[in-house]
């Protein structure tokens, strides 16, 4: 009877999960969606693996204070996390998710190497080098990614040039043949081989994600989201657990749709960005031109007036939004045009920021309408007609480079045509090129004025222009 | 070769090569559409569901000799770490769909 019914419940569970995650894709629904696959689909899925009848010593105890305690950290970091450092957020949990397929896959191994007749044979040998691979790779590779997005290593930190990916080809070939060997070797097989393994792995990890450039974060967040996906997935193998492979494989389909997505974003392929080298070579390409090549800035009173009488004004946002926290004054700039009856609209590229939908988050939580939040081709469609085009902290995204050089890394990346804007105001620090490393042709544009200084003070400072006026 | 077919044979494997195909078909499906604005919550949201590893995590415990003490305590870690997953993400996903929520009126 217990049996039946934690096995519907789990079948409910997965259900939920699908459903769930489908009610995720849209606006109207999303939040039901989160809480039908989030809460009641992962609550019976614990209820499930806690009441699931076995003949088994149990443990509740350490369960249940496992629960509290991961539970108590995860919801008072996730009230306590800041909007802008979503993308380290992410990063973390896919993290944890690897880090415990982790855990599982090495007290399998050691479980299998202990008994005197092991069971479950190569079909759990594989499950849990698996496991091991992919969650090693999520764990230790979102720790880098983290580690990137707070500043704490540099994008060529550790990376052998030209032939790292030839590195990271030998240690995943090494990972595979590794578990042709434990599974080959079977019951005879030692506890030592599976920890130099997952030392293997963890490296790989880091290895692997090392070489991608910060631009490209959006790529590896997405990608990484696949793999804790996938790792809960071959967790499940080890267990039988059929949940836990709907679930994972659930995850790691939605990773995968979003990776691909951010790849198309930048007109790159996913081997590509895996291999890295963005950034870093190209600095010294268009240095000739560029000393002919005017700049002209605009004074903040200008600026405010240029706003103040257009009709239509378009925010291009971008990563530089989010490090100067200056979604909240952009609203207000927002308002105060809006009550003077000019249309304001932004403009936003898929991979602006570092994460899939970072700057929608920024703005969402800035109480910005989404309706006002324009896609590329909206956007574009809208530009052509649109007065003037406020940049603020985005640089590759607006870079026309993408469309008439084909010699710059960023060709054929599809980009917003912020020129076509009747004036264009750049907000930016200093003259230093983006992340890519690429000269942007667009600040010295006939078009373009810059307004130097950091995007939030700069921002603030136009407001009390504004009400000045 | 015919370790292969053996495999494939057996109903049992059979029935999970069908599972992985088609959940990952079903994946595929339900999210092949998402617009800009979802992406981050559909994100974290889907990142929350792979704190489903808990489960494997809560089975290792329940499995383990009350005196294993190595096992418990490894145990014990996935239970935490795959709960921070799966709470923080759904918490997080949550407050970040609110605040879309509050502007459609």
């Amino acid at each position: 009877m217990l049996l039946a019914i934690v096995n519907l419940a789990f079948l409910i569970g997965a259900v939920l999960f699908a459903r769930g995650l489908s009610l995720l894709s849209s606006p109207e629904t999303a939040r039901k969606g989160n809480i039908y696959a989030g809460a009641i689909g992962m609550g019976l899925a614990i209820l499930g693996a806690l009441f699931f009848p076995m003949d088994v010593p149990n443990n509740y105890l350490w369960i249940v204070a496992g629960l509290i305690v991961g539970g108590g950290i995860g919801y008072y970091v996730s009230y306590k996390v800041k909007m802008t450092a979503m993308p380290q957020m992410v990063a973390i949990f896919n993290g944890l998710g690897g880090a415990c397929a982790v855990l599982l896959a090495m007290v399998e191994f050691n479980n299998y190497y202990l008994a005197e007749i092991p069971d479950g044979g190569t079909g759990a040998l594989v499950s849990s080098a698996l496991a091991l691979i992919i969650g090693g790779v999520a764990f230790t590779g979102s720790f880098v990614a983290y580690a990137k997005l707070e500043e704490f290593i540099k994008d060529n930190f550790l990376v052998i040039p030209k032939y790292h990916h030839i590195l990271n080809i030998t240690l995943l070939l090494v990972l595979l043949g590794f578990t042709a060997w434990l599974v080959y070797l079977g019951p005879e097989g030692e506890m030592w081989m599976a920890l130099v393994f997952m030392g293997i792995a963890l490296y790989y990890g880091v290895s692997f994600v090392v070489p991608i450039g910060g631009a490209d974060m959006p790529v590896v967040i997405a990608l990484l989201n696949t793999f804790s996906g996938l790792s809960a997935a071959s967790a499940g193998l080890i267990y039988n657990n059929k949940i836990m492979v709907v679930g994972g494989l659930l995850v790691g389909a939605s990773g995968v749709i979003l990776t691909v997505l951010m790849c198309k974003a930048m007109n790159r392929s996913l081997l590509n960005v895996l291999i890295g080298g963005f950034g870093g070579s190209a600095a010294g390409g268009k240095k000739g031109a560029q000393g002919e090549m005017v700049i002209k800035e605009v004074a903040l009173n200008e600026a405010a007036i240029q706003l103040n009488y257009s009709k239509s004004v378009v925010f291009v946002p971008g990563y530089g939004l989010a490090v100067a926290q200056a979604q909240k004054v952009c609203k207000e700039i927002e308002d105060i045009l809006e009550a003077n009856d000019v249309e304001v609209r932004y403009a936003i590229h898929p991979v602006a920021g570092r994460m899939p939908g970072h700057m929608n988050v920024l703005l969402a939580e800035a109480n910005v309408a989404y309706p006002k939040l324009l896609d590329l081709d909206e956007a574009n469609a809208y530009l052509a007609n649109a007065d003037i085009a406020v940049i603020v902290g985005a640089n590759d995204v607006v870079n026309p480079a993408a469309l008439d050089d084909p010699s710059s890394l960023i060709y054929g990346m599809p980009i917003l045509r912020v020129w076509d804007a009747k004036h264009v105001i750049v907000l930016k620090r200093s003259m230093r090129p983006g992340y890519a490393g690429i000269e942007n042709p667009l600040f010295f544009h006939p078009k373009t004025h810059m307004l130097f200084g950091d995007a939030k003070d700069s921002l603030t400072k136009l407001v009390t222009e504004l009400k000045a006026l | 070769m015919q370790t292969a077919i053996e495999f494939f044979n057996n109903p049992a494997n059979y029935l999970w090569i069908y599972l992985l195909v088609f959940a990952s078909i079903l994946g595929f499906e339900i999210i092949s559409k998402v617009p800009t604005i979802l992406h981050t919550p559909l994100m974290s949201g889907s990142n929350a569901v792979s704190g489903i590893v808990i489960v494997g995590a809560i089975l290792l415990v329940r499995m383990a000799q009350p005196d294993d003490y190595l096992s418990l305590s490894l145990g014990f870690l996935g239970v935490v770490l795959g709960m921070i997953n799966a709470t923080g993400g759904f918490f997080v996903t949550d407050r970040m769909l609110q605040m879309f929520k509050k502007k459609t009126k």
